[in-house]
C-alpha cells in the first residue's frame, strides 16, 4: 500500500527561484537562505520519495478571473514551468502521477470535498521553486509530482480547519492506494509577508515562531484560527499558511498515530518581501 | 460584520468578489502580458494595446503610470499587476516597495533590517 512518510513546509518566493536562475546563491544576501536548505536537499537524497503531492497555490497564472477553483488537483502526465511575465523559469518540465491524482481525486470527493480535476495547467514559482529548494538544480527532478493548486488569491479562501480536514482525506486516499508507494506532502507559501498597499513589507517573526509550534504540537488548534488573525499579524499573503495545515493534517497523528519527529526547522527574513520558513516532518 | 474587519486593516485591500468584478478587465490585461509577444507589443504603443480592452479609463492610466496603489484601488490584484510589473522589468520587492512611499533602497533596507513591524499595524480602530 502507499503511505506518507514525511510532510515538508516551505515558503516559495519567487525570487529564490530568480537567484538560483540567475547564479546568485553565492551571494552574501542569498547565501543564509539557501544555507537553510543544505540539509533538506541531503534529506531528499536519503529519503527520495516516489511521489510528491505539492499543495502550492497558483499565483493568477493558471487560474485567471474566469475561473477560481478553490481546490484542484492535478491529473496530467506533465506540467510545463510557466511564463509569468518574466520568461518561464528554467527547470525542468514536472512530470505528474495521474493514476494516484485519479485515485486521489475519486477518494477525496467521495469524502465530500469537492475538488476540480485539471487536465492541463502551467506550474509556477508556488510549486517550483519548492522543488528547486529541495532538490537544487538538476536535469529532471527526483519523482513524479502531484499539483494541489489552493485559492489564496480571490476571497472567500478555504479556512484553516477547512485545510486540515482535507489534509486528513487525502492522507486516507493514499493510504487505500494499492501499489507500494512512498510519498511525501508538501505544504507550502507563507510565512509573514505583505505584497500589496502602504503596509507591505511586514513582517511577523513572533507570529511566524508560534505558527510553526502550534502547527507541530497543536494542528487543531491553530486550524481553529480565523483568516483575520493571519491578515493582521502575518500580512495580507501571510494567509498561504492555510495551506500548511493541508500537509499537517495528513501526517499520522491526526488519524489516530503517533506524533511526526521534526527533523529539520528553518527560519529567515528576508527573501525579497517575504520571511521565509522551513519544517520537514517524519512520520514514525 | 466580515467585510469592516478587513477593512480594518491598515493599507490593506482584501481582494474578494466585488474587487474582482470590479477589475475583471484590468486583470485579464495583466494575464494576457504572460505571452512575450504580447508584452512586447504592448511595450511598442501602450496606449494601442489598451485599447483592445474594455477597462475604465482610470484604470488605463494606472496602468500607463504604473501606480500599483492606484490599480488596487480598482479592483486590481496584485499578482495579476505582477505580469505588469514583470513586462516593465520590476522585480516583486520594486513592485511591493513603489506602493509604500518609500525610495526603492529604503525599501530594500527595511526589509534586510527585519521588514515592517507589525506594531502600530494590525488595526485602524485600536490603533495598535
Amino acid at each position: 500500500m502507499a503511505r506518507i512518510t514525511a510532510s515538508v513546509y516551505t515558503s516559495h518566493v519567487p525570487a529564490i527561484g530568480a537567484a538560483l536562475d540567475l547564479g546568485k546563491t553565492h551571494e552574501p544576501y542569498w547565501q543564509p537562505v539557501f544555507k537553510g536548505y543544505e540539509f533538506s536537499k541531503q534529506w531528499m537524497c536519503d529519503n527520495t520519495p516516489d511521489v510528491i503531492f505539492l499543495v502550492f497555490n497558483d499565483h493568477a497564472t493558471a487560474f485567471s478571473l474566469d475561473m477560481i477553483p478553490t481546490f484542484a488537483i492535478g491529473t496530467a502526465a506533465q506540467y510545463q514551468p510557466a511564463d509569468e511575465g518574466w520568461g518561464p523559469r528554467p527547470v525542468p518540465v514536472v512530470q505528474g502521477h495521474p493514476q494516484l491524482a485519479a485515485h486521489i481525486a475519486q477518494s477525496v470527493i467521495q469524502q465530500d470535498f469537492d475538488l476540480t480535476i485539471v487536465n492541463k495547467m502551467d506550474v509556477d514559482h508556488g510549486l517550483t521553486v519548492p522543488l528547486s529548494l529541495m532538490c537544487g538544480q538538476v536535469e529532471k527532478w527526483p519523482c513524479p509530482v502531484i499539483p494541489f493548486a489552493v485559492n489564496v488569491v480571490q476571497y472567500p479562501v478555504p479556512s484553516g480547519q477547512r485545510c486540515l480536514n482535507l489534509g486528513r482525506a487525502i492522507a486516507k486516499a493514499i493510504n487505500s492506494y494499492d501499489e507500494d508507494l512512498n510519498v511525501h506532502i508538501w505544504g507550502t507559501g507563507g510565512m509573514s509577508h505583505q505584497l500589496q498597499g502602504p503596509r507591505a513589507g511586514l513582517i511577523n517573526k513572533a507570529f511566524d515562531a508560534a505558527f510553526m509550534n502550534r502547527l507541530i504540537a497543536d494542528p487543531e488548534g491553530q486550524a481553529r484560527v480565523p483568516h483575520i488573525d493571519y491578515v493582521r499579524e502575518a500580512g495580507s499573503e501571510g494567509i498561504e499558511l492555510v495551506m500548511w495545515l493541508i500537509a499537517r493534517g495528513a501526517m499520522a497523528d491526526l488519524a489516530g498515530g503517533s506524533a511526526p519527529t521534526e527533523c529539520h526547522r528553518f527560519y529567515h527574513v528576508p527573501a525579497s518581501n517575504t520571511a521565509v520558513g522551513h519544517l520537514i516532518l517524519e512520520n514514525q | 460584520m466580515l467585510k469592516n474587519e478587513y477593512a480594518d486593516v491598515p493599507g490593506t485591500t482584501i481582494f474578494d468578489a466585488e474587487q474582482s468584478r470590479k477589475g475583471y478587465y484590468l486583470n485579464q490585461f495583466c494575464m494576457s502580458l504572460m505571452k512575450a509577444e504580447n508584452r512586447q507589443r504592448f511595450l511598442v504603443n501602450q496606449q494601442a494595446y489598451l485599447a483592445e480592452w474594455p477597462m475604465t479609463d482610470d484604470q488605463k492610466q494606472a496602468v500607463l503610470d504604473v501606480d500599483l496603489n492606484r490599480a488596487i484601488s480598482l479592483g486590481g490584484n496584485i499578482y495579476f499587476l505582477a505580469k505588469l510589473g514583470a513586462t516593465h522589468g520590476k522585480s516583486f520587492q520594486q513592485m511591493a516597495g513603489s506602493m509604500t512611499g518609500m525610495s526603492e533602497d529604503d525599501y530594500r533596507s527595511m526589509m534586510v533590517a527585519g521588514g515592517r513591524s507589525v506594531n502600530g499595524n494590525r488595526s485602524i480602530r485600536e490603533g495598535n
